[in-house]
């Protein structure tokens, strides 16, 4: 375990001007048409000091608190997702000419170096089931640009919303790994561990003192508190079995009879991947660009082959989005695409709970059930 | 600014400009492109695989996945067999000599033809699946004392529905090799099996022991094709089918094409019957 030191609360600013001084475009969380989201933070007294987020299934709403604590919330609806896997990306330009030549050209846009303040474990879990995901192989080419250069100051969570369910996926609420810089947020400062060289680099440039016993004791004593406030829980890390056991489980049909298929649970989840190409063609017919959206598995499209939909029903495609998530990806990437945020129980609009789905459905050995390999 | 030369193979693009050399009319809703990429480089470097498919890009519209249907020996010119019946494959159908689109490939598995050599093979397609097979077939009787017997069995919805008749007729005149047609619903000239092209393959003399099947075309057709080839005692192992989902990225990153443990883009289209059985033919994947 590496030894915390502590950051007394008017020395945050430093790290901020630290940041900056090496060229990082600091982003960090702030609210914004009532929730957190994470954009370019140009000082410390644009992080929602005060605040709280109270969050239930198909609620979110900020509240202020009697405090000075800048990270006294879980989480809002997005994190680091957006930063690196772009909802809208560029992919190439085509240019035709009079002859009907066409030219293609892609422009990438330059690096930026970018220092997100404020993240947590279950993001730090998504970030490295993205990293598997598009830094593969055949590695995507702005996401691995953006990537390169992304510094991590992490922030454990002490203040879980009743969706959270880290404790439960084995993300959090504390950090252990993937940050450059990890905080514990106490009322007087922070504790800051440094994780890489440049994160020990930065705590050299910090005015750091030894914390006081109470205060370590304090700290570990509200992130085991975060830890034993969650109520919800999967039920168990590797639910393929089970899942693909319960293909024709009655519960599919009865949650499909709640949920729009509106897509909201994949925009939010930060390990949601799917994106979709699309044209915009120049007005004048010389020219068009192609781009790649945010996709959803819950869309009549995403199933489109060869002139008709594989997945007609929202029955079909909430079990496609569960059965990946939960099973599906243990194959893929070898754990679950579940970090226990909770986001899509906090997000969907009728407040459909995955955890309480896959209860439900893999808790019983279902009459219909049949082997996967 | 960087260009497809500089970045390499486009796996994610931007693609390849390539040049329509010839367009076959094969039914009515049917047309094969023949393609040559324009860049001398890329055209000099680019190989595929029985089996691979290209992404096709027509600027303005958009791209769709279609299989390599010419000789893998002759990757210069690409055949392209499109079934007119979304968005963009309309707009492909409308080419002609001289059109430029945009290419980039290849992706996926192709078919097990290294691991098939010095075995039967047996190739089982329905529809335009005869497509992703012709190459492998190309490819075989290119190196025709490395295989044994040949047997290709194609089987139509409707009698005119039937294209490369003529490539059908003089495979079946080659030594070692059978050919068998079949249409489900038949007109006055067709001479060859009424009924499915699974019926067929009670009629051929198979050896189970030493075939490898390639099956293509709709997933109801290839679930009895397989179910069929089992029952006849070809191992699981030795069945290979290709698969077709909304491919658009190709590298398994859009996700479109996710079925169970796989992305059908990258480690397919070609499985195995033991690796995939488990999820062809269930509704919603």
């Amino acid at each position: 375990m590496i030894a915390s030191r502590f950051l007394p609360r008017q020395h945050l600013q430093t790290l901020f001007d630290q940041l900056d001084a090496l060229g990082y475009r600091c982003i960090g969380p702030q609210v914004r048409d009532g929730a957190i989201v994470y954009d370019r933070l140009g000082d410390l007294t644009a992080l929602p000091i005060g605040i709280g987020a109270h969050q239930t299934p198909g609620r979110y709403r900020l509240e202020h608190q009697d405090h000075q604590r800048c990270f006294a919330w879980a989480n809002g609806p997005q994190a680091l997702k957006p930063l690196l896997f772009a909802p809208h990306e560029t992919l190439w330009r085509t240019e035709r000419d009079d002859a009907g030549r066409l030219a293609f050209t892609r422009e990438l846009q330059p690096a930026q170096r970018q220092a997100v303040i404020g993240v947590r474990a279950c993001d730090l879990a998504a970030l490295a089931l993205q990293d598997a995901h598009f830094a593969d192989a055949r590695a995507d080419p702005s996401y691995s640009r953006r990537r390169h250069d992304l510094l991590l100051v992490g922030v454990e969570c002490g203040q879980p919303a009743d969706t959270c369910f880290c404790a439960s996926t084995g993300e959090g609420p504390a950090i252990s790994t993937g940050t450059d810089l990890t905080l514990t947020e106490l009322d007087a400062g922070f504790l800051v561990r440094a994780g890489t060289e440049v994160g020990s680099a930065l705590c050299d440039a910090l005015p750091l003192r030894a914390p006081s016993d109470g205060e370590l004791a304090q700290a570990e004593a509200e992130i085991e508190q975060a830890r034993l406030s969650q109520h919800r829980s999967l039920p168990g890390r590797n639910l393929r079995e089970s899942l693909f056991a319960n293909l024709d489980h009655p519960r599919w049909d009865e949650v499909a009879t709640r949920c729009l298929a509106c897509g909201n649970c994949v925009a939010v989840c930060p390990t949601c991947f799917c994106s979709t190409e699309r044209e915009q063609p120049s007005i004048d017919g010389s020219g068009s660009t192609r781009v790649r959206l945010w996709d959803s598995c819950f869309s009549a499209e995403h199933s489109y082959v060869h002139g008709r939909l594989l997945r007609p029903d929202t029955r079909t495609r909430y079990r496609q989005w569960l059965t990946h998530k939960l099973g599906g990806w243990h194959d893929q990437y070898g754990r679950s695409g579940c970090v226990g945020c909770g986001r899509c129980i906090a997000w969907c609009p009728v407040g459909i709970d995955l955890t309480a789905e896959a209860n439900a459905i893999c808790s019983d050995a279902s009459e219909s059930a049949q082997e996967a390999p | 600014m960087s260009t497809a030369a500089a970045m390499g193979p486009p796996w994610m693009g931007p693609p390849w400009e390539a040049e329509v050399l010839a367009r076959d009319q094969e039914t009515r809703g049917l047309c094969t492109l023949h393609l040559r990429l324009t860049d001398a480089n890329a055209r000099a470097a680019y190989r595929f695989l029985p089996g691979q498919f290209n992404m096709l890009y027509v600027p303005a519209v958009g791209g769709v996945p279609i299989s390599i249907a010419s000789d893998p020996a002759q990757p210069q010119r690409l055949a392209h067999t499109i079934s007119a019946v979304g968005r963009v494959t309309r707009v492909l159908a409308t080419l002609g000599t001289g059109d430029r689109i945009g290419l980039r490939g290849p992706y996926g598995r192709g078919w097990p033809l290294e691991k098939a050599e010095g075995q039967d093979l047996v190739v089982v397609t329905g529809g335009l699946g005869c497509a992703p097979v012709v190459a492998a077939i190309d490819y075989a009787l290119a190196r025709r004392t490395d295989f044994g017997q040949l047997v290709i069995l194609q089987g139509v919805k409707h009698a005119a529905d039937m294209f490369w008749r003529a490539r059908y007729d003089a495979w079946a005149e080659l030594p070692n090799t059978e050919v068998r047609l079949a249409a489900d619903q038949p007109d006055h000239h067709w001479q060859d099996h009424v009924g499915l092209v699974t019926d067929l393959l009670d009629e051929v003399p198979l050896r189970p022991q030493a075939s490898i099947a390639l099956i293509c075309g709709p997933e109801p057709m290839m679930l009895a094709a397989a179910k069929r080839l089992v029952a006849l005692g070809i191992s699981d192992d030795r069945i290979w089918l290709s698969l077709e989902r909304g491919f658009q990225c190709g590298v398994g990153h859009c996700g479109h094409c996710q079925l169970g443990p796989y992305f059908l883009c990258r480690d397919g289209p070609v499985f195995p019957w033991s690796e995939i059985s488990w999820l062809v033919g269930r509704k919603g994947f």
